[in-house]
């Protein structure tokens, strides 16, 4: 069920993004959008920049020329722990859980912002749980002793705890058993569900596919087709020109 | 070995007792002291050299405030968080504007920030060495001598503030958001934890610990604008002897150093005694550079 | 000679031909301030060596000064006639020494570890002369006579002010254009390449410990000298100068001159002992004149960290 948008405004909005790494050009000029509860495929090859945009619209990484908009608010030069207060939920490549932190104070670092009362702290956690029963499981245990399926859970349940009206995945199924990799898929359509918008940096194409409504398709630092997921198949010549060896 | 044998039967054993008290009870203060100058270390990688200043300015509050008041405890609480919040500011002015440069920088800036603050010192109290009084001046009998119970207070009082201070960073939000954002800055930021603002936080929390060391010590001697120096030497040797960020080996390497400080005391004039910490300190970096009492890494 | 070149020798040779004049121009008083100047300046050089060149920040510099002094008193206090030569021979031996101890131990650690390491050893050595009256003359220090100037047979002169300012104009000028010389020199490309990037420096293959240890040992050749000059400016020998206040005051110099510039620091203790000398002209003796200089000093690390001629940093190096 989607939730009804009365509002046509996307609630992520990128324009024009520019950034330099030294005098390397990494980001020429992306522009996307994503609308408020849509889950949004960003495909292409490895180092075209497709986790430098997430990083980017994070504010975790500089940017040189060109806008972001987040519920038509300007979140350019924001400072990243702004933007997680905002509602952007950030789930890096390499997980990068608080490994010295148990399952229970990685969550809490979600938890712990103002405003949030214990009842809504509780059930928040309580639905944390319920979703990945494997962390209520081994919530007192320090993180770094979790599996690689496990942390990339407590990744996810971790921004969750957030209430993020747009989570940013980068490579959630990377280095996961395929078994994982269809939990993964279950979470992207369960969060879809609660009306929370995903941006999906994916190098497993049929998946994003199946989870995506809309799909963009990188190269060189800048986005250089867009369609429908369902307009386009995993043979697409489309696809082989910008993702295949 | 006779020689040896007669060597430790000479040295009266209730002197020996009374200066492993003594070790200790420095030892704590010391250990305090170096907590929060390991703390700010360990978690924004500041090499803080105005961390004695504060010290020395927690000690000459305690005497102004106890002088007003006539209340050592207020005194204690009033230093504190004055000098807490005098830390905070500092970060916020000096130290903020050079996150992400290079580390020589903080290193420079805390250095000037103790120049002015001890020059501030001598202008505004002068160069008359002030004293504290303690407040319990009652003894007991430990040997042959009347020991105050006042340091025993202090001792006491340290370990609780170092427990406490243990609690806090392993319980509390705030303690959560530090462990975090030791481990990892940029997450911890994208986790909406405030980091600028936790550096403040703890920032002013080891000015805190610095400042009640200041005042704990300020009656077992005299206050004056150097006094800082001293305590921040040893506190960096305690700091590199108990390895580098590591709160536990801090406190171990203090009462460790202190110790063997005052047992030296019992053959050679203090201020030759505190080669005993010199010696310490090179033997560690030339055995275990990591720490004493950090296991080497394979 | 390329441009670039024919305009650094010409200023070159203007300052040192106003450092020659000084004696004949200014009074008594700022003829010695300058000559005093001229010592930190070498002080302050030497330790932009390391900071500047090597990227290793020292607080050790206290003490290769205090044993170059303390170096330089002893021989003229057991040398009789007090020979000029042999103070500074054991001036700079005695310096040696001190830097040899502390690179050793100090430059198996990275930067903030090392810059604290360098501090307790100076420190360290304080302690020793402040303790071991007997042969430093403890608290007191050690007062002694100035040598002549001798080179036998040609010359014995004594050293009159003008005299001995020339004789220090002479020497740091000398350091340096020694000093510039290894700092252009393969040796001093290597050192630059560790303070960009002390890993890949490495890991092209130089023995970045060897270079650090030769550096430091340079540095506190330097600053030795420095002492010796300064004990035999003053003819006194005095432990506050191994505390590591002269080490704080040597960073200074650096940071506010610009440091990688060599004449940098130079500039740098003019600025700072010229301010300080007109703070208390102005405001009197007890005037806290450390507080807005530790004030300026900090704007200056967040607003200019390349210090007053930083700006010229490439074109002097050329």
């Amino acid at each position: 069920m989607s939730a009804g948008i009365d509002d046509t405004r996307p609630l992520v909005l990128v324009e024009g993004l520019h950034t330099y790494y030294g005098k390397s050009h990494i980001l020429d000029g992306v522009s996307l959008e994503v609308a408020p509860g849509e889950v949004v495929g960003l495909l292409g090859r490895n180092g075209v920049g497709k986790s430098t945009t997430l990083k980017s619209i994070m504010g975790l990484v500089q940017t040189s020329a060109g806008e972001v908009l987040l519920e038509g608010r300007s979140i350019i030069g924001l400072p990243p722990h702004r933007l997680a207060r905002l509602g952007i939920g950030y789930v890096p490549e390499d997980r990068r859980i608080f490994r010295l932190l148990t399952v229970m104070e990685n969550l809490r670092t979600g938890l712990d912002r103002a405003g949030v009362s214990a009842d809504k702290r509780a059930a928040l956690l309580d639905k944390a749980f319920s979703y990945f029963p494997r962390l209520a499981e081994r919530r007192s245990q320090a993180g770094g002793t979790l599996s690689g399926g496990e942390q990339q859970m407590l990744a996810i349940a971790r921004a969750m705890m957030l209430e993020p009206k747009i989570i940013l995945l980068d490579e959630p199924t990377e280095g996961l058993m395929p078994r994982m990799v269809s939990q993964i898929r279950e979470i992207i359509a369960v969060l879809h569900q609660e009306g929370v918008a995903i941006l999906l940096v994916e190098q497993n194409v049929p998946l994003t596919l199946e989870a995506s409504q809309r799909i963009y398709i990188m190269e060189k630092g800048a986005v250089r087709h867009h369609c429908a997921a369902a307009e386009i198949s995993v043979h697409d010549p489309v696809i082989k020109q910008y993702l295949g060896v | 070995m006779e020689a040896v044998a007669q060597f430790f039967q000479n040295i009266p054993v209730d002197l020996l007792l009374i200066q492993t008290v003594n070790g200790i009870v420095t030892g704590m203060i010391l250990a305090l002291v170096a907590s929060g100058l390991t703390l700010i270390f360990g978690i924004m990688d500041v090499v803080n050299f105005a961390h004695g200043e504060l010290f020395m300015l927690g000690a000459y509050l305690g005497v102004v405030v106890l002088a007003t008041t006539g209340n050592f405890w207020l005194a204690l609480v009033v230093a504190t968080l004055v000098v807490a919040i005098l830390g905070g500011a500092m970060q916020i002015l000096t130290l903020r504007p050079l996150i992400g440069r290079d580390p020589l920088n903080t290193i420079l800036a805390t250095f000037g920030l103790s120049l002015i603050l001890q020059n501030f010192a001598l202008w505004e109290f002068g160069p008359v060495s002030r004293k504290l009084s303690e407040p319990i001046t009652s003894h007991f009998n430990l040997f042959y001598l009347q020991y105050p119970w006042y340091r025993i207070v202090i001792a006491g009082l340290s370990a609780a503030m170092i427990g406490g201070f243990w609690l806090f960073l392993k319980y509390s939000k705030f303690g959560v958001w530090i462990r975090a954002t030791t481990q990892d800055r940029v997450m911890a930021q994208a986790m909406g934890i405030p980091v600028p603002w936790v550096y403040t936080g703890v920032f002013a929390l080891g000015a805190a610990m610095a400042a009640a060391s200041g005042v704990l010590f300020g009656p077992l001697g005299s206050i004056n604008h150097t006094m800082g120096l001293d305590w921040v030497l040893k506190a960096f040797i305690v700091v590199v002897v108990g390895g580098m960020g590591n709160l536990g080996g801090s406190i171990a390497a203090a009462i460790f150093i202190s110790l063997l400080e005052a047992y030296a005391s019992i053959w050679v004039s203090p201020s030759q005694a505190v080669i005993v910490s010199f010696v310490v300190l090179i033997l560690t970096l030339l055995f275990r550079p990591t720490g004493l009492f950090v296991p080497t890494p394979k | 000679m390329t441009r670039h070149d024919k305009i650094y020798w010409a200023g070159f040779g203007v300052v040192l031909a106003v450092l020659i004049i000084a004696p004949f121009v200014l009074p008594i008083f700022w003829a010695k301030f300058l000559t005093e100047i001229l010592i930190w300046g070498l002080l302050a050089m030497s330790s932009d060596l390391l900071i500047g060149y090597t990227g290793m920040i020292s607080f050790g510099h206290s003490a290769f000064f205090g044993l170059g002094m303390y170096g330089a008193a002893g021989a003229l206090l057991h040398t009789s006639p007090p020979n000029l030569w042999l103070a500074i021979l054991a001036g700079l031996a005695g310096a040696a020494g001190a830097a040899l101890f502390v690179a050793y131990f100090s430059t198996r650690l990275r930067d903030i570890y090392f810059a604290i390491t360098t501090l307790i050893f100076s420190q360290i050595f304080y302690v020793i002369i402040f303790t071991w009256t007997a042969v430093t003359g403890g608290e007191n220090g050690l007062i002694f006579t100035r040598p002549h100037f001798a080179i036998p047979p040609l010359v014995d002169v004594r050293f009159t002010p003008a005299v001995m300012h020339w004789f220090v104009v002479a020497l740091v000028a000398g350091s340096y254009l020694l000093l510039r010389r290894i700092t252009r020199s393969p040796f001093g490309m290597v050192l630059q390449s560790i303070r960009e990037n002390e890993a890949r420096t490495r890991a092209i293959g130089y023995p970045v410990e060897r270079y650090k240890i030769v550096s430091v040992m340079l540095s506190g050749l330097f600053a030795g000298l420095a002492g010796v000059l300064y004990a035999v400016q003053n003819e006194f020998a005095a432990p506050d100068f191994v505390f590591f206040v002269t080490s704080g005051d040597t960073i200074i110099f650096n940071v506010i001159g610009g440091i990688g510039t060599l004449v940098g620091p130079i500039v740098g203790a003019g600025f700072f002992q010229l301010l300080r000398e007109m703070l208390s002209r102005i405001f009197g003796d007890q005037f806290p004149y450390l507080i807005p200089l530790g004030v300026a000093f900090i704007v200056m690390i967040i607003f200019l960290p390349q210090g007053l001629l930083g700006f010229a940093r490439r074109w002097l190096n050329r």
